[in-house]
């Protein structure tokens, strides 16, 4: 047993941390004020990521690499690309998470087409950036009630419907599209559709003003008559029971805990921004076991920190059981709930504690505090995680424990 | 890791049936009915008939266990041995804690043979080292934490009684000079080892454990002692008591014999929960101790002792979150109200999550502080907030757990309501413990 980071990945969290510091914080207010404009500086960051994945000899870290790792066992202890990918997203977020979202190819549409795509599908489409589009406006935590659709017609899918909240949907070359074949089929008729930048019959009707993670487009997209190649259905186009949106829904394995680990990054920034502030005043951190006696900050600062490490952990083990190929449903969810609520309530606690300092756009912390409310809503709200974690635990359906 | 002896003896103990165990050591749930009136007796002075410890002419040079390497990974899979002891420590809880765990609570006392139980699975030998009778190679706080948690999962309260002589045993292991060790940690590792605590916390609010009022002044052969202990583990019953007291404006701790002393008083000091551990309030009065009961030389660190302490603490918690965990799933799954399992409404059903979530939460942190403290790197700040975590998520735990029984939660036919008394204990005790 072990449960620090392994030397080997200190290298891309030493350059994750470097982006994040140069590249993202000088940044971050920029974007967050001028809410839709293009954070061009990315661009050339996006080319340094591409090489230090398609450089690494481990198979990389990224959106586009996450799911291949799992599922298959694996021999020995492997600590791989699941937990490196956290391990830099952490980093990255540490910067500026809005940012991050904003980086070219590694849009949660890449997660997606890695884990369905075929090889002829990875070949084509592995390069692209790609959104991911599920929700619907009246379809959001419940994805199976979707009613975007899409109906085969010669060698194309005909699109159908309405997409809102797509991160990057405006700026990414490509969309994968939930939508269901039949929608009398309940949610195995469910598939997803890679729809390419500038098809016609798709058009971003809106970008959404939002509370925080300003610097990442939020689109609605509508979809009509929009013609797709049939090949660009990911997956296969049968409607077997219920066999191919499990496994759409396996890729949430693998993209919470990235989510969580974005959540960590943000709070650690906000909790470490605290520590600086407080410091001159005398209050530095000072860890005792008998925490009563301690002035009431420092206390709250042991309590923050240590429940932001439990949700490192709970993260870090979520990747870990991925990497080495163990079925990690559950360990994802409490991972993803954990890291989301802390995340926001730490980040809220340190504009309280900073007062007028921490409530004013001078700092960061009270951006960090808008930020962080998304990290507990979107790729599962904390809900929709607690019903995951239970159903498991208790061994009950989605019928039985609604 | 090579199989050592108290893995042999742990899977031998596999073998025998839970029953026969039982019956074996006298371990059924028929304690005696001592009375434990604790408040109304007054303080008695403690005199036992206890062990005397012999001191020895040639003493060996003291031994302290090596540090594990680090490992290249992170990695989560206990060792073969961790997961025996696991295994067979969970079927020694199941079947011989459980079982006499309401009994034991009910009567504040401790199973007749259950030390003996405890001395066959060898448990104490794990904290000596080789050369004084044990088979301890090297620190191994995790083990410790591993088998805190086992024990407490079949009850705090008799885990704490079981685990105070295997603390103390660890802490001469890792504190005591030559001598101190030559004198008392063989007695560890015979048949029926002796009695043993550690005395830290003191009767006022806001106990800091760095600063005890318990004083220790130099006397012309050795130490004179004053003050007094509350909660203390077998406090009554110990033959040796490693005693917190001030010398010199710092913290140290005094091994203290109780064979043949006077100045040592004791009452009962029964509480809210760990009731079998037969807490008892300690008063020393001028209290003669030799100049080689000081505990340690130079290398003695009285913070982490206190955080090694925190670490087997933090296992007693998880130990207890995770029983109520294991308890509320099938209980809430069958027990219906209006028409269907109450585990389908979500105020239940995500409780339980909830209580998941933080048991892996205690148990993570507290895993990563022992595998620091096993592998020589810092531990302090990791064992402080796994101590200031289980202190909060232990008693929601506690909590949650007679939430979701209802009223049935809060009646004595459960044990539920135990462990919210015993989960309680968590953020307020610092004795007893030693990783
Ligand atoms: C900035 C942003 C970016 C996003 N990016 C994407 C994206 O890239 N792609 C994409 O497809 N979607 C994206 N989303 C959508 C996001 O995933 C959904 O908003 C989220 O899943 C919740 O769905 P909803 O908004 O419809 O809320 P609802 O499903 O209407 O939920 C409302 C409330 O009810 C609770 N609730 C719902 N069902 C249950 C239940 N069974 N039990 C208990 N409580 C329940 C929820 O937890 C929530 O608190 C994004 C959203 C935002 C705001």
């Amino acid at each position: 047993m072990y449960l620090e980071i392994p030397r080997k990945f200190g290298a891309i969290v030493h350059q994750a941390q470097q982006v994040a510091r140069s590249v993202f914080r000088p940044i971050s207010r920029k974007y967050d004020l001028a809410e839709h404009a293009y954070p061009q500086e990315l661009d050339m960051f996006a080319a340094i990521m591409d090489g230090m994945n398609d450089g690494a000899a481990d198979g990389g870290a990224g959106a586009g690499k996450l799911a291949r790792s799992g599922g298959k066992p694996s021999e020995g202890n492997v600590n791989g690309t699941n937990m490196k990918t956290v391990l830099g997203l952490t980093e990255l977020c540490w910067g500026d998470v809005g940012l991050a979202l904003s980086i070219p190819r590694q849009g949660l549409g890449n997660s997606a087409i890695a884990a369905v795509a075929s090889e002829a599908q990875l070949a084509r489409l592995g390069n692209t950036w790609a959104a991911m589009a599920i929700t619907e406006p009246g379809a959001g935590s419940d994805s199976a009630a979707i009613r975007t659709t899409a109906t085969l017609d010669g060698d194309h899918y005909v699109i159908n419907g309405e997409k809102i909240y797509v991160t990057a949907g405006e700026r990414a070359n490509a969309v994968v599209v939930w939508a269901t074949l039949d929608r009398s089929k309940g949610r195995a008729a469910i598939k997803s559709f890679v729809v390419e930048k500038g098809t016609p019959g798709m058009a971003v009707v809106r970008l959404e003003k939002k509370l925080g993670i300003r610097a990442s487009d939020t689109a609605a997209i509508r979809f009509d008559n929009c013609r797709v190649p049939k090949e660009n259905l990911l997956g296969d186009p049968e409607i077997s029971v219920d066999k191919g949106f499990a496994g759409a829904m396996q890729t949430f394995d693998n993209t919470r805990p990235v989510v969580a680990g974005m959540a960590i990054g943000l709070a650690r920034a906000a909790l470490e921004k605290t520590r600086e502030l407080l410091a001159p005043v005398g209050l530095e951190p000072d860890y005792q076991l008998q925490t009563w006696q301690q002035p009431a900050v420092i206390r709250e600062l042991q309590l923050l920190e240590a429940e932001l490490e439990a949700a490192r952990l709970l993260t870090l083990r979520a990747a870990w059981m991925a990497d080495n190929g163990q079925p990690n449903s559950k360990e994802a969810s409490m991972a993803k709930a954990k890291a989301g609520r802390v995340g926001n309530a730490i980040t809220l606690r340190c504009v309280e504690l900073c007062g007028s300092l921490g409530y004013g756009e001078t700092e960061l912390l009270e951006k960090w505090a808008r930020d962080s409310k998304i990290l507990d809503i979107f790729e599962g709200t904390q809900q929709i995680q607690l019903l995951i974690i239970a159903r498991r635990l208790l061994g009950k359906s989605s019928s039985e424990l609604k | 890791m090579t199989r050592d002896p108290i893995g042999l003896a742990l899977s031998l103990m596999n073998r025998v049936a839970g029953q026969a165990w039982l019956d074996r050591l006298g371990l059924r749930p028929v304690v005696e009915k001592t009375a434990y009136q604790g408040t109304r007796a007054g303080f008695r002075t403690l005199a036992l008939a206890g062990r005397e410890f012999r001191r020895v002419n040639e003493w060996l040079p003291k031994q302290r266990l090596p540090a594990k390497a680090p490992a290249d990974l992170f990695n989560l899979t206990l060792d073969e041995d961790q997961q025996m002891i696991v295994d067979s420590l969970h079927r020694f809880a199941r079947d011989t804690l459980r079982p006499a765990a309401a009994a034991a609570d009910e009567a504040a006392t401790i199973p007749a043979g259950l030390f003996a139980a405890a001395a066959e699975l060898g448990l104490t030998l794990y904290a000596v080292p080789e050369a004084f009778g044990g088979v301890a190679e090297t620190a191994s706080p995790v083990t410790s934490v591993l088998i805190a948690e086992q024990l407490a999962w079949g009850d705090m309260g008799l885990a704490s009684a079981l685990l105070a002589p295997f603390s103390v045993a660890q802490a001469i292991t890792r504190w005591g000079s030559g001598e101190q060790q030559s004198r008392y940690l063989p007695a560890f590792c015979e048949e029926s080892p002796p009695l043993a605590t550690i005395a830290i916390d003191e009767p006022t609010p806001l106990f800091d454990p760095l600063k005890p009022a318990t004083s220790a002044t130099v006397t012309g052969s050795g130490y004179c002692l004053n003050g007094f202990k509350s909660g203390v583990v077998l406090g009554a019953e110990s033959d040796l008591i490693l005693v917190a007291a001030e010398l010199h404006g710092r913290p140290r701790l005094f091994l203290v014999e109780t064979a043949g002393t006077d100045g040592i008083r004791v009452k009962p000091d029964p509480a809210m929960g760990l009731r079998a551990a037969k807490l008892a309030r300690l008063e020393f009065k001028d209290l003669r101790l030799p100049a080689d009961a000081l505990l340690g030389g130079d290398d003695f660190d009285y913070q982490a002792m206190l955080d090694l302490g925190t670490l087997l603490r933090c296992g007693l918690a998880i130990g207890s979150a995770q029983a109520v965990l294991d308890y509320v799933i099938p209980y809430c799954n069958e027990r219906e109200a209006f028409g269907e399992p109450i585990s389908h409404r979500q105020s239940v059903a995500f409780m339980i999550s909830d209580l998941a979530i933080e048991t892996d939460s205690m148990r993570l942190l507290t895993w990563r502080a022992a595998a620091r403290a096993e592998t020589g790197q810092s531990f302090h700040r990791e064992a402080c907030l796994a101590h200031l975590l289980c202190s909060e998520k232990a008693v929601a735990a506690g909590s949650h757990g007679v939430q979701l029984l209802g009223g049935h939660g809060f009646v004595r036919e459960h044990p539920v309501e135990r462990w919210y008394r015993d989960l309680r204990s968590v953020a307020t005790l610092y004795g007893g413990v030693h990783a």
